[in-house]
């Protein structure tokens, strides 16, 4: 009896990676899923701060893909080293600062090692010839097999037909002929063949969780580079661009404020990292200061944050400043009128 | 039984499952795993990772703002 072959399928939680993990497992090979934790690619994080969303949090779509699939699946957090791949894109960076050829090359690379760490013979992803812009098209497959360094142990049994042989093709682990030759931006080759494999339920439309392929996000991340003076972020970085209202008054600080409560308590978390204020004398949101204010810019701060609370149309705020160390004072402001906080602030 | 306790507090989703899943790679089956929490996301999270890896869950609650579940590890 021949050895049963091992592979490791690249699970976003999508249906693409959950279509070729499907036709693999279908020809009686091990699959296990690996899914990559960059920080960014999580679309659940808002409703688990936001306060009408913490009632209905969502599933993680790689977790019930696996589950839907019988396999396991594990979950590699790769926010460190994700960070040269966001900075420094070799081959740039598509409609907003979303770098999809680096990042999959960076994800096939580090499947490539995970296979040989753990006995594991080939990596499937659920890639489609001309299925996005940057990242699927013809020119690009064998760039990410090459600079991933997986070259032909890279299967992508959804257009793998339309592709040169593999190394599982080639030693007969897989039957080619049980494979696809699926090409274009049509969604109906994937949805027919979920119908044949009994998938009604599947996250549509397939990967599409990435923050940096929003605009909003993509600009709070360069105006956060360009602030700073440098192209660096933490993770901390990550999550608070997910939250609250960004408004940069002046190049040395900007005030993120909470929107509602839920957003409030996730920014008390963070008290002991930023300056925060807070209205004392009228129920309001928390702001947190990112940056390095002066006394006359917490005024300005103050003026702002007053014109979110129910102080609105008080001549007179109290505002609370407390510093990162614990230490308080409680500064006296007039309230902004919603046009004096310009446009440009918002970020 | 020896039982461990892995403090996720603040950590949203997915880190509470992965930092319980580099734990449990420490563990030993049958030994027990605490997890605290405060992303109401990981009562359906932890769960569906323990079911799909094979280990049980034995307890979980809320209370207080956050969310506490008890996990056996499998074979």
């Amino acid at each position: 009896m021949s050895e049963q072959r091992k592979a490791a399928a690249l699970i976003s939680g999508g249906l693409d990676s959950m279509l070729a993990a499907k036709v693999i497992i279908e020809q009686g090979v091990h699959v296990e899923g690996i899914n990559f934790f960059t920080g960014f690619c999580v679309e659940g994080h808002t409703h688990a701060i936001r306060e009408r969303d913490r009632a209905k949090p969502k599933r993680n779509n790689s977790l019930w893909v696996a589950e839907q699939l019988g396999i396991k699946l594990h979950i590699v957090d790769v926010i460190e080293e994700y960070k040269d791949v966001l900075i420094n894109p070799k081959h740039g960076y598509g409609s907003n600062m979303n770098p999809c050829l680096d990042c999959k090359i960076f994800m096939v690379n580090k499947a490539k090692q995970w296979i040989q760490e753990n006995g594991f013979d080939f990596i499937i992803t659920g890639e489609v010839i001309g299925q996005r812009p940057m990242s699927q098209r013809k020119q690009t497959m064998p760039i990410i097999a090459r600079e991933s360094g997986a070259d032909d142990l890279l299967l992508r049994p959804l257009c793998a037909r339309n592709l040169p042989e593999t190394l599982p093709e080639r030693e007969g682990w897989v039957d080619r002929a049980k494979l696809f030759g699926f090409s274009g931006r049509s969604r109906k080759p994937q949805m027919e063949l979920a119908q044949q494999f009994g998938f009604v339920d599947y996250a549509q439309p397939a990967g599409g969780c990435c923050f940096l392929t929003d605009e909003s996000y993509s600009a709070k991340l360069v105006d956060l580079w360009q602030n700073r003076g440098t192209k660096d972020y933490e993770l901390d970085d990550v999550m608070l661009l997910k939250v609250g209202r960004h408004i940069r008054p002046k190049s040395n600080f900007k005030v993120i404020v909470a929107r509602e409560e839920g957003e409030s308590r996730f920014l008390e978390g963070y008290k002991k990292e930023f300056t925060s204020l807070i209205s004392s004398s009228h129920s309001g949101p928390l702001a947190l200061i990112d940056g390095e204010p002066t006394d006359e810019d917490l005024a300005l701060a103050g003026r702002i944050i007053a014109r979110y609370g129910q102080g609105r149309d008080a001549d007179q705020v109290d505002i609370l400043v407390r510093s990162q160390k614990g230490l308080e004072q409680t500064i006296q402001v007039a309230p902004f009128a919603p046009e004096q906080i310009v446009e440009e602030w918002f970020v | 039984m020896s039982r461990e306790t892995l403090n996720a507090r603040r950590l949203l989703c997915p880190l509470p499952v992965i930092r319980t899943q580099d734990r449990v790679k420490r563990m030993a089956a049958g030994e027990q795993l605490e997890v605290i929490c405060t992303d109401p996301g990981v009562m359906q999270d932890i769960p569906a990772w323990c079911r799909i890896n094979g280990h049980a869950i034995l307890e979980t609650k809320a209370e207080d703002g956050e969310y506490i579940i008890v996990l056996e590890v499998g074979e």
